[in-house]
């Protein structure tokens, strides 16, 4: 009896133990589904909320201010940097036009950009004095176009939370000036690439380097001068936030962040420094002039010249006739026959005339001091002895021409022939040169003879010449 | 890059045209016509690119010019940028991770002695790379009848010249901070 009782007890614990044990089951399921729910309905509140408030909710990364966190972003550091940029790439500009004028476009077959159209306005005739102006143009050009890659990099480093704005667009007006920064930053990236891998030689791009040059720059302009327009205000108010003497004088640990500007250039939670301001500046200044100094003696000359490191044509690229070489015989298949005995120089005037080497030696020579100055940057002043383009030019019975046609025994490839102005042939400069430095002109400067033309871009004098036409007008 | 629209702080009534295509483009409208004059300017450049028959890869130039820099490059250097400080002493993260222990002698962070010519040395590698890996060798064969060959050791040269000037610079830093600490706290006698 008592263990029949017991067991029925045991039984009725057992089974209320399961019910208590089930409705535990189902509270906790009824609890987890509740908290699931929960859940569930905070992420669509908050779906609804950043569909009805999409400014208010960055996308996760670089959209969240909380990503950028260098202490020294900041409108002072853009300002200063910017200010550089004004006039570093102010200079660009305008050397890089005077450049497309020193080619003369206006002169028959010399335009490499025969579309320019309206953007020709500003063409001048060069001028063939003073002598360096070209030499100067292009090194400035090119030396420091390289020397402001650091500046160019480290500034667009000092924008780059802007790129990721949030909202990306908060007005018409916003959108047309994010649109106009294509054009700088774009610009700017694709002038500095043409241009660095051109001086390199380095002819990857699929489009003729003067078209996508000339065209990129405008391009270009257009987009820096209304940069500079609508952010004028702002750079000044950024340079006169902070003294640049103190912070030249502020070390690493005493490196504070910048106060918060509108732009949003200083990051909302500045993280601590790992480089002081000064530093910062030190380094960029730093490699600027690194960069200036191993390519600058490829333009300057003299003791510089060693230390020309990196430059396409600097320390060892002028041979043994102190000129470095821009297209060789070889690669034009230039042969003995072509400027052997057989050779002829064809003068067409009033009158055609045409010149053995020996009857070209036996005219007056003249001697001068002129360089050879690429549109790459490089530039060597050389001694040069030869016979007087208007010396030629009377000799055809035009001594005063509008402008003279220059041809070479090469049959192809740009700048086989050069069109110069009255003025270039007249300048009493001007020689058919027929010696280099001291020596008779190497087959690879342009043997038997070479126009070379005081202060005109080193392709337009012309290497083999074979024909001269003289013209009564252009 | 820029949120923020120019044109003048010139205050309107809301009633006037001036203040109503202010409201609806968002700036003075003096803003509008020196954009349009801008990318009229653009454009005729671009113009002239399209009558050249070369717009095809002068467009993709411009748009790999900025994806590369902006999405590319950027991201690169900033990521080496960060593993290299976390590699190097005295690196604290935010959760309050450190980096290698620090060398017993408290003197200037080795950081910016490292950062400074391993960035100068790839900035001269990032312009001169034709030269210095050989890749423009046929080009710049045909014009200038030189070879690439020294541009590469030049670099290298130029790469070590840079590191040994750096490290001169930190130890002459660390010995001057050491010589200052001993002067501070004179040893115990």
């Amino acid at each position: 009896m008592q263990r029949a009782a017991r067991m029925r007890r045991a039984a009725r614990m057992r089974g209320e133990a399961r019910r208590r044990r089930a409705a535990r089951r189902r509270r906790a399921i009824r609890a987890s589904a509740a908290a699931e729910f929960n859940r569930a309905a905070a992420l669509v509140r908050r779906a609804a909320d950043v569909a009805r408030h999409p400014a208010e909710h960055p996308p996760p990364g670089p959209f969240r201010p909380g990503t950028w966190r260098s202490p020294l972003r900041g409108l002072w550091l853009t300002s200063l940097l910017a200010v550089i940029l004004l006039a570093g790439l102010t200079i660009l500009a305008v050397t890089g036009l005077l450049s497309y004028a020193a080619y003369d476009p206006l002169l028959p077959g010399n335009d490499q950009t025969p579309g320019a159209g309206l953007l020709r306005f500003y063409l001048f005739s060069w001028p063939t004095h003073p002598s360096w102006l070209y030499r100067a143009d292009q090194g400035v050009h090119v030396t420091l176009g390289l020397a402001l890659v650091p500046v160019v990099l480290v500034k667009l480093w000092s924008v780059l939370p802007r790129l990721f704005a949030w909202p990306p667009v908060r007005s018409l007006a916003q959108i047309l000036e994010r649109l106009s920064l294509i054009m700088v930053v774009g610009g700017v990236l694709f002038e500095f690439a043409t241009g660095i891998l051109n001086i390199q030689n380095y002819y990857v791009f699929p489009f003729s380097f003067y078209t996508a040059h000339l065209y990129g720059a405008w391009v270009f302009i257009a987009g820096f001068v209304i940069h500079v327009a609508l952010k004028f205000p702002r750079m000044v108010a950024g340079l006169r936030s902070r003294s640049l003497r103190r912070e030249l004088r502020t070390p690493l640990a005493a490196t504070q962040p910048e106060e918060p500007d509108p732009e949003g250039l200083r990051p909302a939670r500045p993280a601590a420094p790992t480089i002081s301001r000064r530093g910062l500046l030190a380094a960029v200044g730093g490699a600027s002039l690194t960069l200036a100094a191993i390519v600058v003696g490829q333009s300057i000359g003299g003791l510089s010249r060693r230390t020309a490191l990196l430059a396409p044509r600097g320390l060892s690229a002028a041979g043994p006739h102190e000129l470095p070489v821009n297209r060789t015989a070889a690669s034009i298949g230039l042969t003995a026959a072509d400027v052997g005995t057989g050779y002829r120089l064809t003068l067409v005037g009033a009158r055609t005339v045409t010149l053995t080497r020996e009857q070209l030696l036996a005219m007056p020579q003249y001697a001068v001091e002129l360089p050879i100055a690429c549109v790459e940057g490089w530039s060597y002043s050389c001694r040069w002895t030869g016979v007087r383009l208007s010396d030629l030019a009377r000799l055809a019975g035009m001594p005063q021409p509008a402008a003279a046609q220059v041809e070479s025994i090469q049959q192809v490839g740009p700048f086989r022939a050069a069109a110069l102005s009255g003025a270039q042939v007249g300048d009493p400069q001007s020689l058919l040169a027929v010696t280099l430095n001291g020596r008779v002109l190497p087959w690879d400067h342009g043997y038997p003879a070479r126009t070379i033309i005081p202060n005109a871009p080193g392709v337009h004098n012309t290497k083999w010449v074979s024909k001269i036409t003289f013209l009564k007008q252009v | 890059m820029s949120s923020t629209t120019g044109g003048t702080g010139r205050s309107t009534g809301t009633g006037s045209a001036f203040g109503r295509i202010r409201r609806w483009y968002g700036a003075n409208p003096l803003h509008l016509l020196a954009l349009l004059a801008a990318f009229a300017l653009a454009g005729y450049a671009v113009r002239a690119v399209v009558a050249a028959g070369q717009w095809r890869g002068f467009a993709e130039w411009f748009v790999v010019a900025i994806v590369a820099h902006d999405l590319l490059l950027f991201p690169l250097y900033s990521l080496a940028d960060l593993s290299m400080r976390r590699l190097l002493p005295g690196w604290v993260s935010r959760k309050g991770r450190t980096g290698p222990a620090r060398p017993a002698a408290a003197g200037p962070p080795l950081v910016n002695y490292v950062r400074i010519p391993v960035a100068f040395s790839l900035l001269l590698l990032m312009v001169f790379f034709p030269l210095i890996l050989g890749l423009s060798q046929p080009q710049y064969h045909r014009a200038s009848g030189l070879g690439t060959q020294p541009y590469l050791w030049r670099w290298l040269a130029t790469t070590g010249l840079m590191f040994a000037i750096s490290a001169a610079v930190y130890a002459l830093r660390l010995r001057r901070a050491s010589a200052r600490s001993r002067k501070e706290q004179p040893p115990a006698t």
